[in-house]
């Protein structure tokens, strides 16, 4: 089992090093380099000289990459050009954000998809069933941005019960960004919730139909009982790592749900520096939200093989 | 040969009997037949609209700003005075096909390259499955905006980008697909007869894994248009004045204080083609025997 955890690890640092490989050479390639997209029509004599030299355009690619791969182990991630800032800077307080609003999610939807997808298993094709899963289809479907301008025209102006747009600076402290993040984290709990409710749903109806549950209503095992010690486990197994895919989804999810709320996070960050072109801050964005998606996925095999004795016997197998 | 044939097939359908069967199982499910019309609906409108078109989408008219809906504009006029009803009709006509010639992209290159590393495994198929994990885990919407912002947001741009980007999860699910039958006898023997890679994947393998990688075709085919919006959304799509429901909700969303109408009519428009390929897709995994709920967005 330590083997299989440890070839996990390294897969996933694996994984990391083609990414940083593919965003090295994708901003290669693509037309332009930094200081040409950055400064556009100002491009020529001194200042791109001087963009040049400050970014070390200079050197050729391999060793650009291998420095640039050196600092960024060492969490130093060079210059921004827009804000001529330190690009750990600029980030901190962004990361802090989205990490706020993404753990209030979280803590929202998980528990309730559970409580939904169990309902919704258990009493199939009934009325509850009907009404949430309906409900579940719109939610994960319709764009973020949709029910997110929804929100706001409903709950912020129409009832006027809650700011609609988050107006803080970025570095604002966690106490002062609570208020502001309530319909943002309404926005994506729904959609998490959507999906994880219905993946959850069709997990417990798998187990409900299997041989040993049957043998438990034979046996007469009060129903609740055998929900809890039986259905359960074993039906929850299998939806972390659907839990893990879908918060690595909502990264994506996240940029289109700051911008329309005007959250200060790392998914704001991300349009801006792309309509900045920034590339610097482009790449070490790559480089973060996949850091943050296979660690997400790390975490959820860790806990998959933790939790589940059948697995830790896999490798004998295969 | 001939009559060993039939007594296996007692009645052997032709493709388009059998498209027919599974159109019609999908659709006696109430979701099946409501996804199946929304979609029609939508793909005869997108084909039909620019005949019944009332106004011209683009013409703009300083003193017909932000009118409510009326009997001469069916949902009101925008900021800039044009015809809300009219750039709604016509507004899922760019989207439907960028992302149609998008998605058959996705599961052209998507599963032909997944059918192929499942066969040949080994090394090849590590390292393919290496790099496709790598483009997994960088957030869609980073790659799409980096690539729109350098190269442009032309249809020639769009279509192939967005091809590559939705077609990297159909890779996974074209291999384990193949994996599932490649062990089957009748693979083993074509090996043994000495077929070539290629005459396998194109007679034995392919009519094998076609229903799960269309399936998954169609599910992608709903995401592309939820990503294409997102980024009409924040501007990265289709350039003004085209009309397209992601850059009205984005234009009319400033004001929607005070004309809501602006607003809601892209929204009523966009959500429903999506949940109507949704529910389409959902009916045709079902149909062909496929469980898709426990799959997550990737």
């Amino acid at each position: 089992m330590f083997f299989l955890i440890f070839k996990r690890f390294v897969l996933g640092l694996v994984t990391l090093f083609i990414v940083s490989l593919i965003t090295f050479i994708g901003v290669e390639i693509l037309p332009g380099d930094a200081c040409t997209s950055y400064l556009e029509r100002e491009a020529f004599g001194e200042a791109l000289a001087a963009c040049i030299k400050r970014l070390g355009l200079d050197v050729p690619a391999h060793e650009r990459y291998i420095s640039w791969a050196y600092n960024v182990i060492q969490g130093d991630f060079g210059y921004s050009l827009s804000g001529q800032m330190q690009i750990n800077e600029v980030l901190g307080p962004r990361i802090k954000n989205s990490l706020v609003l993404a753990s209030a999610a979280i803590i929202i939807g998980i528990p309730l998809a559970l409580i939904l997808g169990i309902i919704t298993a258990l009493w199939r094709d009934k009325m509850p069933d009907i009404i949430i899963s309906t409900v579940a289809i719109f939610s994960m479907t319709i764009p973020e941005f949709i029910s997110a301008t929804l929100l706001i025209l409903i709950v912020a102006i129409w009832l006027e019960w809650l700011p609609g747009i988050v107006i803080v600076p970025t570095d604002v402290t966690f106490f002062e960004l609570l208020p502001n993040i309530i319909l943002p984290v309404i926005a994506i709990a729904m959609i998490m919730t959507a999906h994880m409710a219905r993946m959850v749903r069709s997990s417990v109806i798998q187990v409900m139909a299997s041989d040993y549950i049957q043998m438990a209503i034979l046996k007469g095992v009060p129903y609740w009982k055998m929900v809890f010690k039986h259905v359960l486990p074993n039906a929850l197994l299998p939806a972390i790592n659907v839990v893990a895919l879908t918060i690595a989804w909502l990264l994506g999810g996240v940029v289109v749900t700051e911008v329309v709320f005007n959250y200060p996070g790392l998914g704001r960050l991300v349009i801006e520096s792309i309509s900045n072109r920034d590339l610097p801050v482009v790449q070490a964005l790559g480089i973060i939200l996949a850091s943050i998606y296979v660690s997400i996925n790390f975490i959820a095999d860790l806990l998959t093989l933790m939790l589940n004795p059948r697995l830790k016997t896999l490798q004998t197998r295969k | 040969m001939e009559t060993s044939k039939n007594t296996f097939h007692e009645n052997p359908k032709s493709s388009l009997e059998k498209v027919l069967d599974i159109i019609s199982t999908m659709a006696s499910k109430p979701s099946g037949f409501i996804g199946l019309a929304i979609l029609i609906f939508h793909v005869i409108l997108a084909i039909t609209s620019p005949w019944f078109a009332p106004y011209d989408y683009k013409a703009i008219n300083p003193t017909l700003m932000l009118n409510a809906p009326s009997s001469e504009f069916w949902f009101g006029t925008d900021s800039l005075g044009r015809d809300v009803f009219t750039r709604t009709i016509l507004g899922g006509r760019t989207a439907l096909t960028i992302t149609f010639f998008g998605s058959i992209i996705a599961l052209l290159w998507g599963g032909l390259l997944g059918i192929f590393c499942g066969l040949v495994g080994g090394r090849i198929d590590d390292v393919v499955m290496r790099i496709v994990d790598a483009f997994l885990s960088i957030p869609w919407i980073l790659a799409m905006l980096l690539i729109v912002s350098l190269l442009g947001t032309t249809t020639e741009v769009l279509i192939p980008a967005l091809g590559f980007f939705y077609g990297k999860g159909i890779v996974r699910v074209a291999r384990a697909a193949t994996h599932d039958v490649i062990a089957k006898d009748f693979i083993v023997s074509a090996k043994a007869r000495g077929h070539s890679n290629l005459s396998i994947i194109w007679n034995e393998i392919l009519p094998n894994v076609r229903d799960a990688i269309l399936v998954e075709g169609a599910m992608r085919w709903s995401w592309m248009l939820l990503g294409f919006s997102s980024l009409s959304f924040l501007g990265f799509g289709v350039s003004p004045p085209t009309p397209d429901w992601g850059l009205m909700i984005s234009n009319a969303r400033g004001l929607m204080s005070f004309a809501w109408w602006a607003v809601i009519a892209p929204i009523v428009g966009l959500s429903s083609l999506i949940i109507g390929i949704n529910l389409t897709a959902d009916a045709f995994a079902k149909a062909l025997g496929i469980d898709r709920s426990t799959k997550a967005p990737v």
